[in-house]
Formats: C-alpha cells, sequence, structure tokens
C-alpha cells in the first residue's frame, strides 16, 4: 500500500565496554553518528559485557562499535560476539572495534567476526562511509 | 502475512526476545508488512498496564523509570520500558541517552528496554510508539512504561497510549502562574515532584496542590489539574466527537502529588502504590472501558488519515506532482483550494458511486 513508506535509519550502539573510563573517543563518534542522521544509543561507561550484549539485542541495532583503550580487547571483544550468538544476533550486526588495538591482535578480532577495526588517526568521515556501505540490509 | 513474518510473531508470542526487537523495528521502520503483523498482535494485548512517564528535560525521568523498574521486578513483574528522545530536525539522527539511567536491571532479560527516536514528530512520542506498546503487550509484558521526549508545556500526546500518566515537576519549575497554564499539567493522572530534596520542593508540591483544588472547587470541571479530564484533553486538541461521560465527576479522580529522590529510590514505593490506586480507580469507575474504547477510536481515525493520504498522494503523482501544481499557483495561474477540489473530484465521484453517505475522513 502507498501509505506504507518505509522510514530506516541506521542504528547504532556505542559501547564503552570494561574498565576503560576514557569516553571522549566515544562521544565524538555518537555526535557525528548522530549528525551523519544515524540513530545512536550510548551505553555509558564501564560496561560489562552481557550489558553490551543485551543493549545490542533489546535495541535491534544494525551496528555496534566498541571503544576499547583499555587494551582488553582481547578478552572482551570474544565475550561480546558469543552473547550476540547466543541470541542469534552475530550475523546481521556490524561489528566495529576502535580505540588502541596493535596490528597483531588485528586478525585475530576479525576472525572473531569484527568488519572493521579502527585505530588512532581514522577519520570519521571514514567511518561513517564504512557504516553506509556495511550496514546489515535487513 | 508473509512466512517471515509468521514465523517471527511465533517467536515473538513464545518470549523470544530478539523476535520482540525485530519486530519493534519493522513498525518503526514501517516496513512492508508490518500492518499486518500488529493487527495480528492485537489478538493477544488487553494485560499490560500502560504508564507514561512525562516531565521537563533533566526532570530524572529516567532515573525514576530505572528505579520503577527494579521495583516492579523486585515485586515479579515483567517490564518493558519505551524511552523516546528527539531526533535531529536537520539529519534525522539522533543520540538515544535514556538507557544510561537505566542501569539497576541491567543484566534481567525481563526488563526490557528500548530507545526509540522521535523521527520527526511533536507530540513527545513517536508514530510508532503505540504500535510498539502493542508488541510488549503480546510478548506478556506486566507493565509496560513509556517515557516521553523531555516535555516542556505542551507535549500531551502521552495520554492518547499511557493509562496512567505521571507527570514529573522538579522544584523550582516556576510560579503558581505556570500552574494555572493549559497544557501538561492537565494531563497528570499522578504528580511526581522529583529532586525532593532540593530546596524548594515544598513550595512546588503547595503550588500544585492549590491547583488541583482550584480545578477541583471551584466549578471548573472540564479544566484546571483533574487526571480523568484527560479525554476532555483529547476532545479540545482534536476533532473527534466520541461523547464524554461525566457520570464519575462526582467521585472523580483527584491527582495525588508523590515527593520521590529518584537517584535514592525514595518515594518509589508510594508512587507505585499510587499508580496502582490509580488503575483500580480506571477499573472500577468504568473510565478505563471508555479510555480503551476512545484510544481505538482514535488508531482507527489515525490508519485511515494515512491511508487516505497514501491516495491522495497517489493523485497528486498523476496530476503532475505538488511541485508543478505549486509552481502553477506560484504564476498566479491558479489557487490552492481549487486544486485541492479538483483533486478530491474523482475520489469524491467514487465514494458517491458507492452510496457511501459518510462524509470525507480528511
Amino acid at each position: 500500500m502507498s501509505s506504507e513508506q518505509e522510514q530506516e535509519s541506521i542504528r547504532c550502539l556505542v559501547a564503552k565496554v570494561g574498565l576503560d573510563g576514557h569516553d571522549r573517543g566515544a562521544h565524538v563518534i555518537a555526535r557525528a553518528f548522530r549528525d551523519a542522521g544515524f540513530e545512536v544509543i550510548y551505553s555509558g561507561l564501564h560496561k560489562a559485557p552481557e550489558e553490551i550484549v543485551q543493549a545490542a539485542v533489546q535495541e535491534d541495532v544494525d551496528v555496534l562499535g566498541i571503544s576499547i583503550l583499555s587494551g582488553a580487547h582481547d578478552t572482551l571483544v570474544p565475550k561480546i560476539m558469543d552473547g550476540l550468538e547466543e541470541y542469534g544476533a552475530k550475523d546481521d550486526t556490524l561489528v566495529l572495534v576502535g580505540g588502541v588495538i596493535p596490528d597483531e591482535d588485528r586478525d585475530e578480532l576479525m576472525d572473531e567476526g569484527v568488519s572493521a577495526v579502527f585505530g588512532p588517526g581514522t577519520s570519521i568521515e571514514e567511518t561513517i562511509e564504512f557504516v553506509r556501505e556495511n550496514a546489515p540490509e535487513r | 502475512m508473509n512466512a517471515d513474518d509468521e514465523a517471527l510473531l511465533e517467536d515473538l508470542l513464545a518470549g523470544e526476545h530478539r523476535a520482540l526487537a525485530r519486530v519493534i523495528s519493522k513498525i518503526e521502520n514501517r516496513s512492508p508488512g508490518y500492518r499486518d503483523l500488529v493487527s495480528a498482535l492485537y489478538a493477544h494485548t488487553g494485560d499490560a498496564d500502560v504508564v507514561g512517564i512525562t516531565g521537563s528535560p533533566g526532570a530524572g525521568k529516567s532515573t525514576l523509570v530505572d528505579k520503577l523498574a527494579e521495583t516492579y521486578r523486585d515485586r515479579g513483574e515483567t517490564v518493558g520500558v519505551i524511552a523516546i528522545d528527539p531526533s535531529s530536525p536537520f539529519t534525522g539522527g539522533a543520540v538515544l541517552g535514556d538507557r544510561i539511567r537505566m542501569a539497576s536491571t541491567v543484566g534481567d532479560m525481563d526488563v526490557f528496554v528500548r530507545s526509540m527516536s522521535a523521527r520527526g514528530t511533536l507530540g513527545g512520542l513517536s508514530t510508532a510508539t503505540a504500535d510498539a506498546v502493542k508488541a510488549m503487550d503480546a510478548f506478556g509484558k506486566d507493565k509496560i512504561i513509556i517515557e516521553t521526549v523531555g516535555a516542556g508545556q505542551n507535549e500531551i500526546d502521552i495520554v492518547r497510549t499511557a493509562d496512567t500518566v505521571a507527570v514529573l515537576v522538579p522544584p523550582g519549575s516556576g510560579d503558581d502562574i505556570q500552574t494555572l497554564k493549559a497544557g501538561i499539567l492537565e494531563i497528570a493522572d499522578v504528580f511526581v515532584v522529583n529532586k525532593a530534596d532540593r530546596d524548594g520542593a515544598d513550595r512546588t508540591v503547595q503550588e500544585l496542590q492549590e491547583m488541583i483544588h482550584l480545578g477541583d472547587g471551584g466549578g471548573l470541571s472540564g479544566s484546571g489539574g483533574g487526571g480523568h479530564h484527560s479525554q476532555e484533553v483529547i476532545d479540545a486538541h482534536d476533532d473527534w466527537d466520541g461523547e464524554t461521560e461525566d457520570a464519575d465527576e462526582e467521585s472523580g479522580w483527584k491527582p495525588p502529588i508523590v515527593e520521590t529522590v529518584a537517584t535514592k529510590g525514595t518515594g518509589v514505593e508510594t508512587f507505585i502504590d499510587e499508580l496502582a490506586a490509580h488503575r483500580t480507580y480506571l477499573v472500577d469507575s468504568g473510565t478505563h472501558a471508555q479510555q480503551v474504547r476512545q484510544r481505538y477510536a482514535e488508531e482507527i481515525r489515525t490508519l485511515l488519515r494515512e491511508d487516505v493520504h497514501g491516495m491522495l498522494e497517489d493523485e497528486l503523482e498523476a496530476a503532475g506532482g505538488i511541485d508543478d501544481l505549486a509552481d502553477d499557483v506560484r504564476r498566479g495561474e491558479t489557487d490552492p483550494y481549487s486544486i485541492a477540489t479538483e483533486l478530491l473530484e474523482p475520489i469524491e465521484a467514487c465514494v458517491g458511486e458507492l452510496e457511501v453517505d459518510r462524509e470525507r475522513d480528511d
């Protein structure tokens, strides 16, 4: 019917996980995503992986951006990916990791199902462009 | 309904969180087939209490909702929360930050929190809110809490969707003239003076009390601060002519004032008791049946408006598109009224042929 115009908007969860109190980057990303026309849910600081999973599932986000600057990505990201899998949300959620991730850890994160890792110096435009191009079609 | 949607509905009714999340997305996006889905949900609804929480930005709505959800959970009830934040008028984007305050129940999947962008709607809710409530109701939530966009004076759409509306008034919200004004203070079934440990809370309580008494004693029925006047508020703001029964005018509901400190959880038990008391009042006085009937009437009207609007859009396209027509007006060749009449003619003719003697809805 003609009145059923689709009004889809890209929904993103910007998540801070673990004992990491540095949220300036997450705020900048949240604001930039908003200005790009996305709907951004910000998790707040110090969230456990289960909390991130709960939020991602309930909010039915297209994109999950995890910001980690603590170095604990090896343990935290896999927990989140397992949680998403448990709820059947892993395959159609675009998972991005941002922060200080050593080059040698990237492959491992990608193997876990992360779609991209954005390190220091990544431009905001690049990130937004990546989301626009890769946000899952549902 | 296609097979995918059938499966989705089945999963939702079976209590799968992801299915509920997905259905709400479909509703929000108005994905193809969402209407059939919502229409199938109706058979499973009607059991949940729907509570609306509104108030100015920073009044403490999210924090109070968090404590409310926690207390309901302690009492063994399942909770759904829909929290709405504004969207950008320029980009359509939004930052939805209510969830951050809702930390007390984290890890408990029986509290389902869903953040929504208003997507340009101005009344404090989004168009999808009412349907999302239906989805949560069908899912089996006992209590559904809707948190509106931070409201000013006139965002009162919440009365159309919630059974009970709580209006948060933080201390220092202006003098007693503010309480004379029409709008948001009229829709409260329960007043909450949050941040009650701050200076000026007593005074705010007192001003609200005076306002309620003024609406109560001075023969000003239908105005002032009576919660059971909610439907009249809707009447005043809309064009439907549903009758308003004044049978319960004598024993009517007088909105109580609850003092809370949401950050500490003070007063939340009392608040819940007052919400329950209002619920009991609604059911016992028969107001609830009336409320529900009018709500459905409004929903039917909204749907019809949307459909007719869709038909007219098609008609506009056929007539060369709105831009060309507008340009004709600009050049002084015609005027908007003539164009509207011309476009409506075929539709009116069809209606006439069907011998349906109803007036146009729009």
